[in-house]
């Protein structure tokens, strides 16, 4: 058997975790090398995300937006039209068809702003597995109605009050669970995150929006972008998006973080800007962690980007400045919600809303006959109470 | 180097006719001052050598009890740096080998040349790091391999036989053999598949191989004991030393003396 290191991407990545698991982590990479060679396999998930999820989804030019801009043209890929509302259940299903596959009948994940529990517990029920679901209690609380939404599909929710109640609080109980369930449960991780083989797995299954993407702009424009801009939490929106262009120098590539209360007060989620490479979950990444490389909490409006770490592949991709990575507060992030709501109809969930406002002020500073591509990763819905609140009252 | 000093612990203890007993505490629960008084104590009372851990904010493979008493030590503001220090502080009067249980991250930002440099002045020769399995501890035993410090390996129970092998021939100071699919903490029951699970494994090892997660009673300090050549326990003894019950802490220490290995 090889017993060498694996999942590298650059110095990232790898298999931080307890030995427990390295055996399940070794079955699953078997079984998708040959989930990926089966025809069959293939077949069965794009039944499923045409027929259930609703795909492809549509590459919008936001022609009231562009003008707002005054600078390139915007598209707006929308992913926010996928059932359940985000990108997350592109991964979900294919993992869940996964866990068939390996014969496992029981699913553990967990969620931070609750679109992966949804989009979790939403394909469990579709394929008649059982589902529980992590969920830090300060997510909870911000997302009351996604708990009930994943309890309503059959799924058990569990509170985590440890450590901060977050998303890293929840991916702990989680892989805790699975540690101990590992012969009859597979873990779904929602974002590209944790040890290998997760980070391609989940890239692999959100391939599809980068693949889609560049397919649409080739038909409406003749061309291919000249800028593609998603948000960034673990990153599972963006690595799907920008993997078909990483070849592609002429298409540029920006990653948006979330700045939260602002980077100067320490009160944010972009672990890419602090530079702190550590290891979290499994992987060795960048992380937000104090000098005795204790986590530290993140902070972000969007309960979805409050994560603090980013994806291996991602602290690659800016280590070799493929990608250049910036961020967006939340006072930005609400901005850009009001914008886009007004000028397009379209109402972004508060994690895509830091790509849009930072891909508007991208498109100023670009030529009319260029082109920026948002990954508009989900609709807002899931977070009218957390936007009415921060906007002061009932009404605007 | 040899890295002989854990092992050599564990099997002068057998050679005796008992069982190695490793307490697992956590360093600054109940504040850094505890630390020297608990380890005399454990030394006294006839530990064979001591595990000590590290508070960490993100514990993944550590059931409430020890996840409790790491918060309880993080709410001290303890950290590696501080108790590396404090160990250094009483060295002398440490008679037994100290290893060091840590996630891998802290052990990152110390640096894995310090660490390596400042075990030996603490006492501490050996170092178990949960969420560093086999594939990616070529760092960590380069940095290591001047000193006497031993890098000491998990196997589980989900091991396949190939991958208990490799383990196996790599093995240093002793073979930390997790008894069973799970997190740290007191369980009624193991399963029967262990005693095969353990028998293969101190077949395949050159170096001794300690039973531990889930041991809490002195009769699964015998059982588990007698089916390798020694036991770790955590949670009992963390809690124990919570509560100030030193006579638990004992009994739970007697049990594993006068085992006559009779296989």
């Amino acid at each position: 058997m090889t017993t060498e290191t694996k999942g590298r991407y650059g110095k990232f990545g790898g298999q931080f975790v307890p030995e427990t698991i390295m055996t399940a982590l070794q079955e699953l990479e078997t079984a998708y090398e040959e989930a990926q060679l089966d025809p069959a396999f293939s077949k069965e998930l794009d039944y499923y995300l045409k027929e259930f999820v609703g795909r492809e989804t549509p590459l919008f030019f936001a022609e009231r937006l562009t003008k707002h801009a005054g600078g390139a043209k915007i598209y707006l890929k929308r992913e926010d039209l996928n059932h359940t509302g985000a990108h997350k259940i592109n991964n979900s299903l294919g993992q869940a068809l996964l866990a068939l596959r390996m014969g496992k009948k029981k699913v553990v994940a967990e969620t931070g702003a609750g679109q992966h529990g949804v989009a979790t517990a939403t394909a469990c029920a579709l394929l008649g597995l059982e589902c529980v679901v992590f969920m830090g209690k300060e997510d909870i609380r911000r997302q009351e109605l996604n708990v009930f939404r994943m309890e309503l599909l059959g799924t058990k929710v569990v509170s985590v009050d440890k450590g901060s109640g977050t998303l890293k609080d929840a991916v702990n109980e989680a892989l805790r669970y699975w540690v101990s369930n590992v012969e009859d449960t597979h873990y779904i991780l929602g974002s590209a995150l944790g040890p290998h083989p997760f980070p391609q797995i989940v890239r692999d299954f959100q391939r599809v929006i980068g693949d889609e993407t560049r397919r649409q702009i080739v038909e409406h424009e003749g061309r291919l972008p000249n800028a593609v801009v998603a948000c960034i939490g673990g990153g599972s929106n963006a690595i799907g998006m920008f993997h078909p262009f990483v070849d592609d120098q002429d298409v540029k590539l920006y990653g948006v973080e979330a700045a939260g209360s602002g980077i100067s007060t320490g009160k944010h989620a972009a672990a890419i800007a602090g530079k702190q490479e550590g290891v979290l979950h499994g992987a060795y990444m960048y992380v937000l962690q104090d000098d005795d490389g204790f986590i530290q909490e993140a902070h972000s409006i969007s309960a979805g980007l409050d994560y603090p770490a980013v994806g291996p592949e991602h602290c690659h991709l800016a280590d070799i400045q493929r990608v250049q990575y910036d961020s967006v507060t939340d006072q930005q992030a609400l901005e850009a919600v009001q914008l886009l709501s007004r000028v397009e109809g379209i109402i972004p969930a508060l994690e895509s809303a830091h790509a849009v406002y930072y891909a508007v002020q991208l498109a100023k500073e670009m030529k009319e006959d260029q082109l920026v591509v948002i990954c508009l990763s989900g609709r807002g819905d899931k977070d009218m109470q957390t936007v009415r609140d921060a906007l002061g009252g009932q009404s605007i | 180097m040899t890295k002989k000093l854990v092992t050599q612990a564990i099997m002068q203890c057998n050679e005796q006719g008992n069982k190695a007993f490793v307490p697992y505490i956590m360093a600054g629960d109940g504040g850094l001052q505890t630390l020297k008084k608990n380890i005399l104590f454990l030394q006294e009372a006839g530990a064979t050598a001591i595990e000590v851990g590290i508070p960490f904010s993100d514990p993944v493979a550590d059931g409430d009890v020890i996840q409790q008493a790491g918060e309880r030590a993080l709410a001290e503001g303890v950290t590696l740096r501080k108790i590396m220090k404090e160990l250094a502080s009483f060295k002398e009067e440490v008679k037994i080998p100290l290893v060091i249980m840590t996630y891998l991250n802290p052990v990152l930002s110390y640096g894995l040349q310090s660490i390596a440099a400042d075990c030996e002045a603490s006492g501490v020769y050996g170092l178990i790091i949960p969420d560093l399995p086999l594939e990616e501890s070529g760092l960590l035993k380069d940095a290591l391999k001047d000193t006497e410090v031993a890098l000491i390996q998990l196997v589980s129970l989900t091991s396949p036989t190939e991958r208990i092998e490799a383990i196996a021939k790599a093995a240093e100071g002793f073979i930390y053999a997790v008894t069973v699919n799970g997190i740290t903490g007191v369980r009624s029951s193991f399963t029967e598949e262990l005693e095969g699970h353990l028998e293969r494994l101190k077949a395949a090892s050159s170096v001794p191989v300690l039973a531990g997660f889930g041991i809490s009673t002195p009769e699964h300090v015998r059982t588990l004991g007698g089916l390798a050549d020694g036991v770790i326990v955590g949670s009992a003894i963390v809690t124990a030393l919570h509560e100030g019950d030193y006579e638990k802490v004992q009994t739970l220490i007697n049990a594993s003396k006068n085992q006559l290995t009779n296989s």
